[in-house]
């Protein structure tokens, strides 16, 4: 059972609740609530700082998504919504139940809970998604003043002032403000309320500024023949790459992710999917990435189509990249990850952390450099590192400290010349319990044939708990 | 004029212009050589480790400490040949970057490769030397016929990289250099006893680095210290009284 989620915003000089997940809310917890307060009630919470600037970028892209779906018209309603006027768009998708239930297919793979109304206007939609007690709603046409009577007077987007004013008169329900004569209401409360009200009615219009959907960089090649040879299928990729770097020009884009569609004539459709180390529109080596995957394109009785789009895009200025002095690495990265995968190409980058085989993680190979000095200079470290740690059998050392005079490895004796250590290196018992007290000491030995060796010692050599005194080489030095 | 051709003397003369004309380029990047700024090994090279070929280097036997340290000759030259990104491929996953750091090859200019076969590594360093912006690219590898070796070096002439190729002992591989290469120059290194030090403790590390072969030139070996934190080699500070030894005591004599 994971712990109930919120997520906390700063509020002036404290710390509240932004959202609270289901679990949460059940336990009392309510978006508003000082975050102290709701770490009282409830033990164990998963508090995660709120990424307002996130949840936008979120709720756009999905508009964006809807946009290009489910209707032309759509806009993002912030923070928490979107608008789309499926005006003579529901019938092509079966319907508005049909429409509002594919919606929440799609957007509960990708992790979302929704709620749907439809309605005439965009205020009885807004209040009945919100306040509604259905997850979709959907108002038949001309009956949204119904439809909206029982919800609350928050509903109306009329803000906390009025909504509190209200609240003190008793008046709790949109129902009750139908109910009532409109000039005392626009005298006592002000004209937002009235708008508000017929908004929600449909008797005033709302105007909402629909976003232009972003398009995907596309370029399409259908054949009067099918074609099915290597040979052809690398012709038409050549002109396919020179319109879409066209596109992306036009849009001032490089793209990150390239899918050619394959589309065969017994109607199947082979998706092929490469992805770019940098954003690039350089149409020569997209050829190259796609020639080099041509191959693994199976062309069945022959293919009819191949769609070539630009399936994620950057923003690329019209830079020069690379010059012939330092030439751009990303071309090199991208073809030798078509050949060897993607995570075959890395560098390696610090971690801090004293235990040896924890110290280097990977990074994409054109990951920003990090500069500076990685490692501490001053404790050398072995060329080649053993991992696992390979023990070390028959060694003669003296407890508790002093360095092994003789030890096998690989079936060798070594015999010991001189030495340096040992270098203590105690276990992460702030991160893993079980190196509690686990100590290594290290030693860099050299043999009598100028081997240089690190080995170390589990343990102390005092205390039990830090080790059982086994041996280990885990490195050799030049 | 075929008549003039055929002509012995002036054929011979024609066909000598031609093959200088080849072995000859015209740019001096391709003449370009990494000095080892010890003047005997220098001058066995004709003024350095040219740049624009192909190197191998192997431990002399195949135990730990010779591999390794023929494994820091290759890191501290790919330090020493430029400021650009060096590609490192190979099979093996235990190059241990801190330790390579210490040599003077910052982690940011290491591309690493991981392929699962020979023939892997050598199509990514051909690939890798083909497109030019790198200083230097590495394959470890215990195989490499004459004519992969061939390859290798001619995409390295072609865009004035090295190539430097650590040859790994492997047991069914046998022994590294038993087939023939195409390299420019090819070493040996094996691990030597260091200077006693006047304290407890372990000294700098001190090779064996044996020239087996070179193109164009004679081999040589040489005892020297091993690399330090830019990469450089020196030579052995007894080996340089040795050399110097008698020529001191002439003068003295005199």
């Amino acid at each position: 059972m994971a712990a109930p989620l919120v997520t906390s915003i700063a509020d002036g000089q404290r710390l509240v609740i932004a959202a609270a997940c289901r679990q949460a809310r059940a336990l009392g917890i309510a978006p508003g609530q000082p975050l102290a307060q709701a770490q009282a009630m409830v033990k164990g919470l998963d508090i995660r700082p709120a990424d307002p600037l996130g949840d936008e970028a979120l709720v756009a892209r999905i508009a964006d998504h809807a946009a290009r779906r489910w209707t032309p018209l759509a806009a993002a309603d912030l923070p928490d919504g979107l608008w789309l006027d499926i005006t003579g768009a529901a019938h092509l998708l079966g319907g508005e139940a049909r429409l509002a239930a594919a919606m929440q297919r799609r957007l509960a793979r990708a992790g979302l809970t929704t709620r749907i109304a439809i309605a005439d206007c965009y205020g009885a939609a807004h209040g009945l998604a919100r306040w509604g007690k259905d997850a979709v709603a959907i108002v038949p046409s001309g009956e949204q003043a119904q439809a909206v009577a029982s919800l609350p007077v928050a509903a109306l987007r009329i803000g906390a002032e009025i909504e509190e004013r209200l609240t003190r008169l008793g008046i709790e329900r949109i129902g009750e403000l139908l109910a009532m004569p409109r000039a005392p209401l626009a005298r006592r409360f002000g004209m937002t309320l009235v708008a508000r009200l017929d908004q929600a009615t449909g008797r005033a219009a709302e105007p909402v500024a629909a976003l232009v959907p972003s398009e995907i960089p596309a370029a399409h090649r259908r054949f009067a023949e099918p074609i099915a040879s290597a040979e052809a299928i690398a012709h038409a990729i050549v002109g396919l790459c020179n319109a879409l770097v066209l596109r992306l020009t036009e849009a001032g884009l490089g793209a990150r992710r390239l899918r050619l569609a394959v589309e065969r004539i017994d109607g199947t459709v082979q998706p092929l999917i490469l992805g770019m180390a940098r954003a690039t529109r350089d149409a020569r080596h997209l050829r190259r990435l796609l020639d080099a995957r041509i191959e693994t394109i199976d062309p069945g009785f022959g293919i009819d189509a191949l769609v070539l789009s630009a399936i994620a895009a950057e923003p690329l200025a019209a830079t020069q990249i690379g010059s012939d002095d330092a030439p751009d690495l990303a071309p090199l990265v991208d073809r030798l990850a078509g050949r060897l995968g993607p995570a075959a190409l890395w560098r390696s980058a610090a971690v801090e952390s004293d235990v040896p085989e924890r110290a280097v993680r990977r990074l994409p190979a054109l990951a920003a450099p990090r500069g500076g000095d990685p490692w501490p200079a001053h404790w050398p470290r072995p060329i080649r590192l053993l991992d696992p740690p390979e023990p070390a059998s028959a060694v003669i050392a003296l407890l508790p400290d002093g360095a092994p005079a003789r030890f096998t490895w690989r079936r060798r004796i070594h015999r010991v010349v001189c030495a340096d250590g040992p270098e203590r290196i105690h276990g992460e018992w702030w991160k893993r319990s079980t190196e509690q007290s686990a100590v290594r000491d290290y030693f860099r030995v050299e043999d009598d044939a100028g081997a240089r060796f690190w080995l170390y010692r589990r343990g102390d050599g005092v205390d039990e708990a830090t080790g059982d005194l086994a041996w280990f080489v885990h490195g050799v030095f030049a | 004029m075929l008549a003039d051709s055929l002509q012995p003397g002036t054929a011979l003369a024609d066909l000598r212009r031609r093959l200088s004309l080849l072995e000859r380029d015209g740019r001096a990047g391709r003449r370009a050589r990494l000095t080892f700024d010890i003047t005997a090994i220098d001058r066995q090279l004709d003024a350095g480790l040219l740049i624009p070929a192909l190197h191998e280097a192997s431990g002399a036997t195949p135990s730990a400490g010779d591999e390794a340290a023929a494994t820091a000759f290759i890191a501290g030259l790919a330090a020493r040949l430029g400021s650009a990104p060096v590609l490192w491929a190979g099979r093996q996953r235990d190059l241990h970057a801190p330790g390579i750091a210490q040599l003077g090859l910052h982690p940011d200019r290491l591309i690493r490769v991981d392929a699962s076969r020979d023939e892997d590594v050598l199509a990514a360093m051909e690939e890798a030397l083909r497109h030019g912006g790198l200083s230097a690219v590495i394959g470890e590898i215990a195989r490499a016929g004459m004519t992969a070796t061939r390859r290798l070096q001619l995409a390295a002439e072609a865009r004035s990289v090295t190539a430097l190729l650590l040859r790994r002992h492997r047991a069914a591989a046998g022994a590294p250099f038993a087939e023939p290469s195409a390299a420019h120059s090819r070493w040996t290194l094996a691990a030597l006893p260091s200077a006693p030090l006047a304290v407890d403790g372990v000294g700098r590390p001190r090779w064996r680095l044996t020239l087996v072969r070179q193109r164009g030139g004679e081999g040589d070996a040489w005892i020297v210290e091993g690399c330090d934190a830019t990469g450089r080699i020196a030579l052995a500070a007894d080996a340089i009284d040795r050399t110097d030894r008698p020529r001191i005591a002439g003068r003295r004599a005199a």
